[in-house]
């Protein structure tokens, strides 16, 4: 595996140019949890042309719904959601200037056309190793949709949040890659 | 007629439900350790590796491994020679939900209809409840939280009884495949044929509550669960979809007699947090 690429959030274009489907990195800075309800919520304010709640340009978002903090706790356990099902608003919001998605599973033709156009990269977190992502965050508060419970935008301050880049600005997809390389044909 | 209440069934499924969460089934962490030393492929390993550590880290600080707690199957099995005193059933399971949902702080993930109002009920309740009456005086409860990650790869087909074996096979790999890295592989495949419709559903979800890896009692069914291990784990999906040797951790099919025009297929995914608890009362 790669060498471990340190980010730290917002991202510039030419970081996002940088990254290579198969690189390992480290998050470092400013991330925006949303899921399905607050991604609906976002999307129809922007063909309202209404301001939103968070200025997305040059963040990232990260498709994740945590369970609540205990007491001493920053936030629960906090890994990432499925991606797929974010994949009809994703273009939407790639156009507000977001340079990064952090969530699992491969993403529809759309979202990768849209990401090349827009220069975004999108990372792959490991699903269902929440307790441990949970470490890796530092501060969280919910900054928007507050009546979505867990589905409301949180301001995470995430340190050394390790993800893998799943599919580059280039479109280049580790999901197609890495099962074309496994793949056993009798 | 013994007598069991509610308290003590709501007790129980408070219980299980935060343990689910919390402390992975030894059989399914036996695979997934197995599947570290299988996995040849890096992004594949790495994740297994982070997954096993994930584990032993939930276990420790008694936090939920994954933080979809999901919407919660319960599998009840009651001796009809038992008296429920002081309410009802339903009622005490739900509670008991509401119960360890809140006190282990796990996350709600229920809305209280599915299309025209989907506002979280704020307690992750209801549960989704199967209640079967067997003989004897005791209560079994079988509790398996459900993410919707895994749960939304499902697949229904009514196969012709012409399509025959080769046609069950194909439907049950083709599952696999269309659900990718979706489901957070490596995945437990559940599998149900026979019955109608809603039973190979239903037996598809209940092949999840098995022993991880025990094998279906009879030698062709078992000989069939190893094939189609095999077959899958060829698909190169691997773990987190990343590509790899690991797919699928076990099959498990259940059966059931049918009508001499069909034959359904079900096929319901597990992914590696395969959460299963059971308690006796």
């Amino acid at each position: 595996m790669s060498t471990i690429k340190k980010l730290t959030t917002p991202l510039t274009d030419e970081q996002v140019k940088d990254l290579k489907a198969g690189d390992q990195v480290s998050i470092s800075g400013v991330i925006y949890t949303a899921r399905d309800a607050a991604h609906k919520l976002l999307t129809e304010s922007i063909k309202k042309g209404e301001e939103l709640p968070v200025d997305f340009k040059n963040q990232i978002i990260y498709y994740a719904g945590p369970t609540p903090a205990k007491p001493g706790k920053v936030i629960g356990s906090c890994g990432p959601t499925t991606s797929g099902r974010m994949d009809a608003y994703s273009p939407t919001m790639l156009e507000q200037g977001l340079k990064g998605m952090i969530g699992k599973g491969p993403r529809s033709k759309e979202v990768v056309e849209s990401m090349i156009a827009n220069n975004v990269v999108y990372f792959a977190a490991i699903g269902g190793a929440a307790a441990l992502i949970a470490d890796s965050v530092k501060e969280a508060e919910v900054v928007a949709f507050d009546e979505l419970g867990p589905e409301a935008i949180r301001r995470l301050v995430v340190e050394d949040y390790p993800c893998i880049v799943a599919i580059d600005s280039e479109g280049n997809n580790l999901y197609e890659l890495g099962v074309q390389q496994y793949k056993v044909v009798d | 007629m013994r007598e069991i209440s509610v308290e003590q069934i709501t007790q129980a499924v408070k219980g299980l439900s935060i343990e689910a969460a919390c402390d992975l089934p030894q059989d399914v962490e036996k695979l997934i350790r197995q599947a570290v030393d299988k996995e040849e492929s890096q992004f594949g390993r790495y994740s297994l590796e982070k997954i096993v550590k994930n584990v032993e880290l939930a276990r420790a600080e008694h936090a939920p491994m994954c933080q979809d707690t999901g919407i919660v199957i319960v599998f009840a099995e009651v001796g009809q020679d038992v008296h429920i005193v002081g309410g009802n059933l339903n009622d005490a399971i739900n509670e008991g939900i509401r119960q360890g949902y809140q006190e282990g702080y796990l996350r709600k993930s229920v809305v209280e209809d599915p299309v025209l109002n989907r506002k979280n009920t704020g307690d992750n309740t209801p549960a989704v409840i199967y209640t079967e009456l067997v003989p004897g005086d005791q209560i079994k409860i079988q509790v398996l939280p459900k993410g919707a990650g895994s749960e939304n790869m499902g697949a229904l087909k009514m196969l012709k009884p012409a399509e025959g074996l080769e046609g069950v096979k194909d439907f049950i790999i083709q599952a696999v495949t269309q659900a990718g890295g979706n489901p957070c592989p490596p995945v437990i495949v559940g599998v149900g044929i026979g019955g109608t419709m809603d039973k190979s559903t239903l037996l598809a979800k209940k092949a999840l509550a098995r022993e991880a890896g025990s094998p279906h009692p009879n030698p062709a069914y078992q000989a069939l669960e190893e094939e189609l291990l095999v077959e899958i784990n060829k698909l190169g999906i691997g773990p987190q979809g990343f590509g790899g040797k690991v797919t699928a951790l076990a099959v498990h099919i259940e059966t059931y007699p049918t009508h001499i025009a069909t034959m359904p297929v079900a096929v319901c995914l597990n992914c590696h947090a395969a959460r299963h608890k059971e308690a006796v009362l």
